[in-house]
């Protein structure tokens, strides 16, 4: 199946604003998230702290995902906040 | 209920104006502006960035869930997207309702979820280079602390 990733903030400086991914049927958004990591090694420790969303809603990493989805992945949102808010 | 994503400058005074009915006694605002610098690091300008349609949903949410848990009675969000000046305004919030204690509480409420959870970043320029602005961390409810 095919799935459109969308890339945001330094994702989207490392691996483009969006592109299509060819996933085995039956994979899920962790598959999404490893072949992103692959091709962005030096954002490993932001991994983590990214968030998924399919087709515009907040995901797990377990979730599965079908042929035509929109996957975003989304780094954590400008707070903008000093450390006391 | 105005929510909305916007290029041009926030017209502070016209989203104010909107959320005052007569049946209102208080309108709390919240406006957004950017700074001069971020860590004593001077700052030339901003550029904002948004998965908007869901950008768009969540804010719309928000709203709603702010009318639902405090009792006011409107809200208004306006962000801004794109190349910000010094001093502008990228964010504006409003609540309005008949009493004024529960305006602060759901206008301090927005402002904070908003900046946890609606995907808007922003850029920030300085003299010396360019970086993404640090986010919080997703709440646990978006992103589980243990996850990979």
């Amino acid at each position: 199946m095919r799935v459109r990733v969308l890339c945001f903030g330094i994702l989207r400086d490392v691996l483009g604003a969006e592109f299509q991914l060819e996933l085995a049927s039956g994979s899920n958004v962790a598959a999404v998230a490893r072949q992103c990591e692959v091709r962005a090694p030096q954002l490993a420790s932001l991994w983590p702290r990214i968030a998924v969303a399919v087709n515009q809603a907040y995901v797990g990493r377990d979730t599965g995902l079908v042929d035509g989805d929109e996957v975003a992945l989304l780094p954590p949102v400008s707070g903008g906040a000093s450390p006391s808010v | 209920m105005q929510v909305e994503l916007t290029r041009a400058v926030i017209d502070t005074s016209a989203v104010t104006a909107a959320l005052k009915l007569g049946e209102d006694g208080a309108v709390c605002v919240f406006d957004g502006i950017v700074r001069n610098n971020t860590r004593g690091r001077q700052t030339l300008y901003l550029d904002y960035t948004a998965y908007e349609e869901m950008a768009l949903e969540q804010m719309r949410s928000l709203a709603t869930e702010a009318i639902q848990k405090f009792g006011v009675r409107d809200v208004a969000i306006v962000h801004r997207l794109g190349k910000l000046e010094i001093g502008e305004t990228s964010i504006l919030i409003g609540v309005s309702s008949a009493h004024r204690g529960v305006t602060f509480e759901a206008c301090r409420w927005l402002i904070d979820t908003l900046k946890k959870t609606v995907p808007i970043w922003k850029k920030e320029y300085f003299v010396d280079g360019a970086v993404w602005a640090d986010g919080e961390a997703f709440p646990d409810a978006i992103v589980p602390a243990e996850s990979v």
